[in-house]
C-alpha cells in the first residue's frame, strides 16, 4: 500500500488499452445496433449515415480485436480459474445481496470478473470471425452464402452476448463503489481492496511490485 | 429507382410501421415460358439497353452462358444446361434474374430503411440511394440474385423494369423477346395463360410440365413454365422448394425483438438491483482493516 | 435460289414469314431458324401455340431450334440428299403423296427422252475429259406440235414419276442410316411426320438457309426438299412452301437486283459471248409454252429487258441500236467471287472494289485470300465498319500473320452509312420491300453508298469525257436523271426501279384515251413494253412505287382473313403476291384444298381471295392453266431437265472432304461438277490425316462479322470457341474451357473448347464419325476478344451452280493445348 492508503491496480498502459477497447465496443455496439434493428437505424447518423456506418463498423472491429488482444495478453493469467472461484460462484446470492462477508477471500479478480473476461474473449473472437465472413467488401469471395447466413446469426448472437456482458461489467463497476477509479486513476483504496480482493491486497502488500497490475 | 409513388409502396425494408394501403393494385407477373425460349439473349441485350448497363467483355468459360453469371451490370443472364431425358436430349435454357418474391428474402434481410421496397403490384425494387452496401440482401435471397458492385458496394438486380411498368409499358426483356417466351401482365392472367401452355405441353408428351410459382416465398412475380416441372433443379439450379433460409429467418425475425428485449431487461435488472439492494460501498472500517493488514504483513514497512 | 427457280420458276422463298403460323409441321433442316432468324422464328412458336403444329429439326448439332423442337434427329454434315432421297422413297413406296396435286401441278406425268439415264453415280452425257455433262438427254419427249408427251396414268417407265421412283429406290432407310448416321427408327419417324402432310388439308413448311446452300451440291440439297414438298402438295399453299431464310436483311434484294456477276435485275441474265446480237440473245429466251394453254410468263422477257435498257441508257437506247444491247458486257465464263479471287491470286485481277463485303472472313481458305489481296494494286473498301478485309495487310500476331512491308496493295477505305443512317428499302426473305427512314446522321465523313458510287461514277465519266478511252459509250451514255447528280436519293432510285412511261401509248380500242401517259409511274410489270415506251430498273419490283405513292412505305397491319399475310403492309414482289404459286392451293376446280387456310379461289368468274392471285385472274379452272406460270410447262419440275449442272434429280454426293467414300457409288464419291480450281485440289485433306468432320455456323448473339463491333453483342458472346462432342472430348482429354487447336489441310485455329452433349458421334458406314462445330464470328478487329478467321480452315470449293463455298462439311483434326499460342 502506498501512502494515502491506495493500492496500484492498473498501469497507464493498461488503462489506455482498456478504454480504447471500451470506446471501440461502444462504437461497435452503437453502429451494430443500428443495423440490427430498424428502430435503431437512426444511430447511423452518429457515424455519417448508413454507408459510412457500414464502412466504419468492421474497421472498428479490427481495432477492437487488436486492442482486446492487448488486454488479453495482459490479463489472461490473472483470470485462470481457481477452486475458490467455484465456491464464490456457488455463493452468488450473497454477492447480489451485498453479503460479501460470507464469501471466500478473493484474489485479484473474483469469479464473476473472470467470467466476464472469458466470455468477453470468446465474444470478441466470435464477433471477429463472423464479422470477417460478413465483410463482403473484402471477403465476399471466400465464403459460401450459407456460411454468411450462419455468420449473420452468430454475429447477432455474439452481439447480444456482448451487450449482456457489457451491462454486467458496467453495472458492476457502478454498483461496487470505488471500482471505477481503478480504471481512471489506476489505483484503488486499501479498503476497497480489503473488502473485495483481500487475498490480492495481501499479496500486494507482500510483493508490491506486482501491484502495478499486470 | 423508385418510379412508382409512395402510395404504391407496399413494403419497405427495415421499416416496422405500416405502409400506405388505401390503394389496391393488381399484382403483375412476368411469365417465362421455357418451352418457347430459344436462348437468343435478346432479353439480355434489351436489359442492357434499357437500363443503360454495359458489362465487361468477358471470356468464354466452356459454355454458352455469357456473361457467365449475374453481375451488377447484368441483371439477367441465360443459363444453359444439357440433360438426357430417356434417349433424348434436352437443352434447358433458363433466363435467370430476380424472381420478385411475394415474401422477399432480400427485403427481409435489409437493414437500411427503404433500400428495398415492394410495390403493391408485387415488384421488388432496390432503391440504390438508400442502399448502404452491406450485402445482407445477398444472404436473404433464396435465388442467389443480388450482386454487389465492386465500384460502389451497392446491390443491384432486375427491377422488373418498374420504371416502364409504372407508365404502362411491359419490361424491356418481354418487349424484346422474339418468340413471346416472356409474357407480362397481371399475375392472374399469367397463371391463366400458363394453364393453356401446360395443356399444350402435356399434349406434346411433357407429362410433368408445371408452373413454377414457389409457395415457399409466397409465390413469385416472375414465374416459369417448366416442361420438366418435376426437376426444376435441372434448369441450372432453380431451387425445388425455395424459402428464405431459416438462419436468415432467425436472424432477421425473432432474434431482433427477443434480443432487444433481453438487453433491455438486463439493463432494468441492474437498475432494480441498485434501487433495491443499494450500492456496494467501502466503509471507513474497511480502510482501517486494510491498513491494519498492511501493518501486520509488513511490520510497518510502508 | 438456283434450285427454286428451276423447280418452281422463281428463285425466292415461296411463302412469307407470317404465313408460317398456318402450318401443321415445321421442318428445320439445312438451317437453324431459332438461332439465325430468331425474330422470324416467332411464327414457328405461333404455329405451335395456335395451330398445334409440330417442329421437326434435323441437324448435325442439337441447335437452339432443336431446343424447342418436338422431335430432333442428328445427321452427318453433307448428307441431306441421302436423307431426303430416303423420304422421297418412303413417300412413293407408301403412296403418301398428294395425288391430285402431283398429277396436275408437277411434271410427274411427263415423258423423258430416250437416252436419259443414271449409272454408277453419273447421269447420262458425262464427258470424262471435260469433267462435265452434255445435258441434252436430260429433257422431255416432245410430240408433233412441240408439246411434251405425258402419261396421266404415271405408269410409263419413261415418265418422270417412274424415273424418280427408280432413282430413289436405292435410298432405303438402311442406306439412310448408313450414310447419314441418323438412327433408322428416327428417320422413319421423320418420314412419317412429313408423310402426314400429304393430306390435302395439311401443310408442312421447310425452313432452311446456309445449312443447305453452303455445300458443293447446295442447290441439289434444296431441290431434294422441293421435290418432297411437291409430292406432298405443299407448295403454293398456306403454311407450306420452301422457305429460304435470308441471312442479311436485304440479301433477297441483292439477288432481286441482280448483284451477281451473271445477272441483270429481276433475274434477267447477262449475255454470253456467243450471243452476238440482241436477236440471238432474245431468241434463246423465248420460253414457248411446253404444254397447251400455259402462260409461260417468261415469254415477256423482251419487255423486261428492253425496259431495263431504257432505264439504264434512256434516250440513248433505241430500237436502232438494239436498245444498247452491245453496251452490255458479254460473259465468257461466270465471274463469281471464287473466280475473282482465283484470278486475283493468279495476278490477273489487280484492282478490287469491295462494297459492304468482308471476303477475307467470308470466303474459303483465308491464306489464299490474303495472298490474292496482297497481289492487288489497289483495294477500295466501302463499309461503315473497319473490316478485316480493309486491314488484311496489318499484322495481328497469329490472328493475322502477315508482313505489312511485303504487301504493296494500296488500300482506300471509304466509310459509308449504316442502314439506320439512310433511307431506302430492304427486301426480306418473304420478298417484302419495306421502306425505312433515316434514324440518325452518320458520324464523321461517312457517306451513303449511293453518294459514294455517284461520286466515283461522275469522276470516271468526267475522265472519259475529257480524255476518251476504250469503249466509252456505256459510261458516257448512262442515263443519270437525278436532281442532284452527285447525290441521287433513294426515292429517285426507287421510282426508277419501279419504272415509268417514256412515251405515251394510245389505247388501241379508243384512240382518244391513253393507255400509258409519258412521265407517269407504272402500275406494275404488266404494263411493260418492248418498244422502248417504258423504262423499268427491275421488272419484278414494278408496282412498288406507283402514282399512288411509295407502296413500300405502307404500314397497315390489317389482316382481314387472319392469314398472316398483312397485304397492305409494305409491298411484296411480284405484284404484292404474298404466297407464290397460290393457285396451287386450290384443286383443279379452283376450290381450296384446305378450307381453313384459304389464300385464293375461283368464285365462278374470277380468282379472288385474301392474297393477290399468282395467276391470270380471269383464267377459268377448266382452261387447264397450270399454277407455275413462270415455267414453260405450267407445272413445277420434279425433273429439272438440264437446268442444274449435276443432274435432273438430286443425287447424294459426299462433300469434297469426307470421312468416308460414298456408299452409293464409291468411284464417284463427290459431286463431279463441283466448282474446283485445279490449283486447289492439293489443299484438300483426307480422313487419314483429318479424321473429324467440321461444320461452320453462326450464333444468335452475333451477325456475321459485323456485330462484333458492337459492345452489347461482344458482351453476349465475347470469345471464340469450338464445340466438341463429349465422346471426342473424352478421347482427346479435352475439358470444357480448355484450349484446343483445330487444323485442316489449309491452316489451323485455336479456341476455347465447349464440350457438349449436343454434338453426338454418329455411326456411319460402319465407323464412328465425330463432328466438330466451328462458330464463325470472331476476327482481328472489333470489340470482342480477338479470334481466328474460321475460313482459315475451309476448302476453296463451291456449289456447281451458284458457286456457294462449302463451309458446312470438311475435315479437320483437333488437339488439346495447355495454353493458347498468343
Amino acid at each position: 500500500m502506498k501512502g494515502g492508503g491506495t493500492v496500484g491496480r492498473y498501469t497507464a498502459g493498461s488503462r489506455a488499452n482498456h478504454w480504447l477497447t471500451a470506446i471501440c465496443l461502444i462504437l461497435l455496439a452503437l453502429s451494430g445496433m443500428a443495423f440490427f434493428h430498424p428502430s435503431l437505424f437512426f444511430l447511423t447518423d452518429l457515424f455519417g449515415g448508413g454507408v459510412w456506418t457500414r464502412i466504419i463498423h468492421p474497421w472498428i472491429g479490427v481495432v477492437l480485436m487488436l486492442s482486446f488482444l492487448g488486454l488479453f495478453l495482459r490479463f489472461w493469467h490473472h483470470n485462470l480459474w481457481r477452486r475458490e472461484d467455484s465456491r464464490w460462484m456457488a455463493s452468488i446470492n450473497d454477492v447480489i445481496n451485498n453479503r460479501e462477508e460470507r464469501l471466500p477471500e478473493v484474489g485479484r479478480y473474483n469469479a464473476g470478473q473472470k467470467l466476464v473476461f472469458w466470455l468477453m474473449s470468446l465474444a470478441v473472437l466470435l464477433m471477429f470471425v463472423s464479422g470477417l465472413v460478413l465483410w463482403d467488401e473484402y471477403f465476399a469471395a471466400y465464403f459460401t452464402v450459407d456460411q454468411k447466413r450462419l455468420a449473420g446469426v452468430l454475429h447477432a448472437a455474439g452481439a447480444v452476448l456482448f451487450c449482456f456482458i457489457l451491462i454486467v461489467h458496467v453495472y458492476a463497476a457502478f454498483w461496487v463503489k470505488g471500482t471505477l477509479r481503478a480504471m481512471t486513476r489506476g489505483s484503488v483504496t486499501g479498503g476497497w481492496a480489503w473488502k473485495h480482493h483481500r487475498k490480492w491486497l495481501r499479496e500486494e502488500i507482500r510483493t508490491p511490485a506486482k501491484g502495478t497490475g499486470d | 429507382m423508385s418510379t412508382l409513388q409512395s402510395l404504391d409502396i407496399k413494403r419497405r425494408s427495415a421499416t416496422t410501421a405500416p405502409s400506405p394501403s388505401v390503394r389496391e393494385s393488381a399484382e403483375v407477373a412476368k411469365l417465362i415460358d421455357i418451352s418457347k425460349c430459344i436462348g437468343c439473349k435478346a432479353c439480355q441485350a434489351a436489359c442492357m439497353e434499357w437500363n443503360d448497363l454495359r458489362d465487361e467483355v468477358g471470356h468464354n468459360v466452356g459454355v454458352y452462358d455469357n456473361p457467365a453469371d449475374l453481375t451488377p451490370a447484368s441483371w439477367t443472364v441465360m443459363r444453359f444446361n444439357e440433360i438426357e431425358v430417356g434417349e433424348n436430349l434436352a437443352w434447358l435454357i433458363r433466363k435467370d434474374g430476380c424472381m420478385h418474391c411475394s415474401e422477399p428474402g432480400c427485403l427481409k434481410a435489409c437493414p437500411s430503411p427503404g433500400a428495398i421496397v415492394q410495390y403493391a403490384n408485387g415488384i421488388v425494387d432496390f432503391i440504390s440511394e438508400n442502399c448502404i452496401g452491406c450485402g445482407y440482401c445477398v444472404k436473404g435471397c433464396p435465388f442467389n440474385i443480388p450482386r454487389i458492385s465492386a465500384r460502389d458496394q451497392k446491390a443491384y438486380k432486375c427491377s422488373l423494369c418498374s420504371d416502364r411498368v409504372a407508365v404502362g409499358q411491359i419490361p424491356a426483356c418481354a418487349k424484346a423477346c422474339p418468340t413471346q417466351a416472356i409474357y407480362f401482365g397481371t399475375k392472374t392472367d399469367m397463371k391463366n395463360h400458363a394453364d393453356g401452355r401446360l395443356q399444350d405441353l402435356k399434349s406434346r408428351g411433357y407429362q410433368t410440365a408445371a408452373l413454377y410459382d414457389p409457395p415457399g416465398v409466397g409465390g413469385t412475380h416472375v414465374m416459369y413454365v417448366l416442361p420438366y416441372g418435376d426437376r426444376p433443379t435441372d434448369y441450372s439450379g432453380l431451387p425445388a422448394n425455395p424459402r428464405i433460409s431459416p438462419l436468415v429467418e432467425l436472424w432477421k425475425g425473432m432474434a431482433k425483438p427477443v434480443a432487444l428485449a433481453g438487453i433491455g431487461l438486463a439493463a432494468l435488472l441492474g437498475f432494480f438491483h441498485y434501487v433495491t439492494k443499494g450500492p456496494n460501498e467501502v466503509e471507513e472500517e474497511d480502510e482501517e482493516k486494510a491498513r491494519a493488514m498492511a501493518d501486520r504483513e509488513n511490520g510497518g514497512r510502508s | 435460289m438456283a434450285s427454286l427457280a428451276p423447280t418452281f420458276g422463281r428463285g425466292a422463298m415461296t411463302n412469307t414469314w407470317g404465313d408460317i403460323k398456318n402450318t401443321n409441321l415445321v421442318v428445320i433442316m439445312g438451317g437453324n431458324a431459332a438461332e439465325a432468324h430468331p425474330c422470324g422464328f416467332k411464327w414457328v412458336t405461333e404455329a405451335k401455340a395456335h395451330n398445334a403444329a409440330k417442329l421437326l429439326v434435323i441437324d448435325p448439332r442439337f441447335t437452339r431450334s432443336a431446343a424447342v423442337a418436338d422431335l430432333y434427329m442428328p445427321i452427318r454434315p453433307g448428307t441431306d440428299i441421302a436423307f431426303l432421297g430416303g423420304v422421297i422413297k418412303y413417300l412413293l413406296d407408301n403412296d403418301k403423296i398428294q395425288k391430285e396435286y402431283v398429277l396436275n401441278y408437277t411434271n410427274a406425268a411427263y415423258i423423258v427422252k430416250q437416252g436419259y439415264g443414271f449409272q454408277e453415280g453419273l447421269f447420262s452425257g458425262w464427258n470424262e475429259e471435260r469433267k462435265d455433262y452434255d445435258r441434252s438427254s436430260w429433257d422431255y419427249e416432245l410430240d408433233e406440235q412441240g408439246y411434251v408427251k405425258i402419261d396421266n396414268t404415271l405408269t410409263d417407265p419413261r415418265c418422270v414419276y417412274q424415273l424418280m421412283k427408280q432413282h430413289y429406290s436405292r435410298y432405303t432407310p438402311e442406306m439412310v442410316e448408313r450414310i447419314c448416321g441418323t438412327p433408322k427408327d428416327k428417320f422413319l419417324m421423320a418420314a412419317q411426320w412429313m408423310a402426314e402432310t400429304s393430306a390435302p388439308d395439311k401443310a408442312m413448311t421447310s425452313m432452311y438457309a446456309l445449312g443447305w446452300t453452303q455445300h458443293s451440291k447446295g442447290s441439289q440439297n434444296i431441290r431434294a426438299m422441293a421435290m418432297v414438298q411437291l409430292l406432298l402438295g405443299n407448295i403454293g399453299v398456306a403454311g407450306g412452301g420452301m422457305n429460304a431464310l435470308r441471312g442479311h436483311s436485304n440479301i433477297q434484294g441483292l439477288t432481286d437486283l441482280g448483284l451477281m456477276s451473271n445477272l441483270l435485275p429481276g433475274y434477267l441474265n447477262l449475255p454470253v459471248d456467243a450471243e452476238v446480237d440482241y436477236a440471238t440473245y432474245i431468241g434463246r429466251r423465248n420460253f414457248k409454252p411446253m404444254r397447251p394453254g400455259q402462260l409461260s410468263y417468261w415469254q415477256n422477257y423482251s419487255k423486261f429487258f428492253v425496259s431495263f435498257q431504257k432505264a439504264m441508257y434512256g434516250k440513248a437506247a433505241t430500237k436502232d441500236n438494239e436498245f444498247a444491247y452491245q453496251w452490255l458486257p458479254k460473259l465468257d465464263v461466270v465471274y463469281d467471287v471464287l473466280r475473282a479471287f482465283e484470278l486475283m491470286h493468279q495476278g490477273k485481277l489487280n484492282g478490287y472494289i469491295c462494297q459492304g463485303f468482308n471476303p477475307l472472313m467470308s470466303f474459303p481458305n483465308k491464306a489464299k485470300l490474303t495472298a490474292a489481296l496482297s497481289k492487288l494494286k489497289f483495294l477500295v473498301t466501302i463499309d461503315p465498319l473497319s473490316t478485316e478485309t480493309s486491314e488484311f495487310w496489318q499484322n495481328h500476331g497469329r490472328y493475322n500473320d502477315v508482313k505489312p512491308e511485303d504487301i504493296q496493295t494500296e488500300v482506300f477505305r471509304l466509310p459509308s452509312t449504316c442502314f439506320a443512317e439512310e433511307e431506302g428499302s430492304l427486301t426480306n426473305s418473304g420478298r417484302w420491300l419495306q421502306w425505312h427512314w433515316k434514324g440518325a446522321d452518320a458520324p464523321g465523313e461517312a457517306r451513303e453508298d449511293i453518294r459514294i458510287m455517284a461520286d466515283i461514277y461522275r469522276r470516271i465519266r468526267g475522265l472519259y469525257a475529257k480524255e476518251g478511252g476504250t469503249f466509252a459509250d456505256p459510261v458516257l451514255n448512262l442515263h443519270w436523271p437525278y436532281r442532284l447528280p452527285d447525290e441521287p436519293t433513294a426515292e429517285e432510285i426507287a421510282r426508277e426501279t419501279n419504272g415509268y412511261v417514256v412515251e405515251s401509248v394510245p389505247d388501241p380500242n379508243d384512240p382518244s384515251k391513253m393507255l400509258l401517259t409519258a412521265g407517269l409511274q407504272l402500275d406494275g410489270f404488266a404494263q411493260l413494253r418492248d418498244d422502248g415506251s417504258t423504262a423499268c430498273g427491275c421488272w419484278i419490283y414494278s408496282g412498288s412505287f406507283t402514282e399512288r405513292g411509295n407502296m413500300m412505305a405502307r404500314r397497315d397491319t390489317a389482316d382481314p382473313y387472319d392469314t398472316g399475310l398483312a397485304p397492305n403492309w409494305a409491298w411484296c414482289w411480284p405484284a404484292n403476291r404474298r404466297v407464290l404459286y397460290n393457285r396451287a392451293s386450290c384443286d383443279a376446280q379452283g376450290q381450296p384444298f384446305n378450307p381453313k387456310h384459304r389464300l385464293v379461289w375461283w368464285n365462278g368468274s374470277r380468282w379472288t381471295g385474301p392474297d393477290v392471285p399468282d395467276f391470270v385472274v380471269t383464267s377459268k379452272p377448266s382452261d387447264g392453266m397450270g399454277p407455275f406460270i413462270m415455267n414453260a410447262e405450267g407445272t413445277a419440275r420434279l425433273f429439272t431437265r438440264g437446268m442444274l449442272r449435276e443432274g435432273p434429280f438430286p443425287e447424294h454426293y459426299e462433300a469434297m472432304e469426307a470421312p468416308i467414300a460414298n456408299p452409293l457409288h464409291p468411284k464417284v464419291s463427290a459431286n463431279p461438277v463441283a466448282r474446283v480450281f485445279p490449283g486447289d485440289r492439293a489443299t484438300f485433306g483426307t480422313a487419314a490425316d483429318f479424321p473429324y468432320v467440321a461444320t461452320t455456323y453462326r450464333l444468335t448473339e452475333h451477325f456475321h462479322y459485323w456485330s462484333k463491333h458492337t459492345k452489347i453483342n461482344a458482351i453476349l458472346q465475347p470469345q471464340q470457341f469450338v464445340e466438341i462432342g463429349e465422346a471426342l472430348a473424352r478421347e482427346k482429354g479435352i475439358k470444357a474451357g480448355d484450349w484446343v487447336r483445330v487444323r485442316s489441310k489449309r491452316g489451323d485455329i485455336e479456341a476455347v473448347a465447349v464440350v457438349t452433349k449436343r454434338i453426338k458421334a454418329l455411326q456411319v458406314d460402319g465407323r464412328t464419325v465425330h463432328t466438330v462445330g466451328l462458330p464463325i464470328h470472331w476476327g482481328f478487329v472489333g470489340q470482342t476478344r480477338k479470334g481466328y478467321a474460321t475460313n482459315t480452315l475451309t476448302p476453296f470449293v463451291g456449289d456447281a451452280n451458284i458457286e456457294t463455298p462449302e463451309f458446312k462439311a470438311f475435315l479437320v483434326n483437333v488437339e488439346r493445348l495447355s495454353a493458347p499460342s498468343v
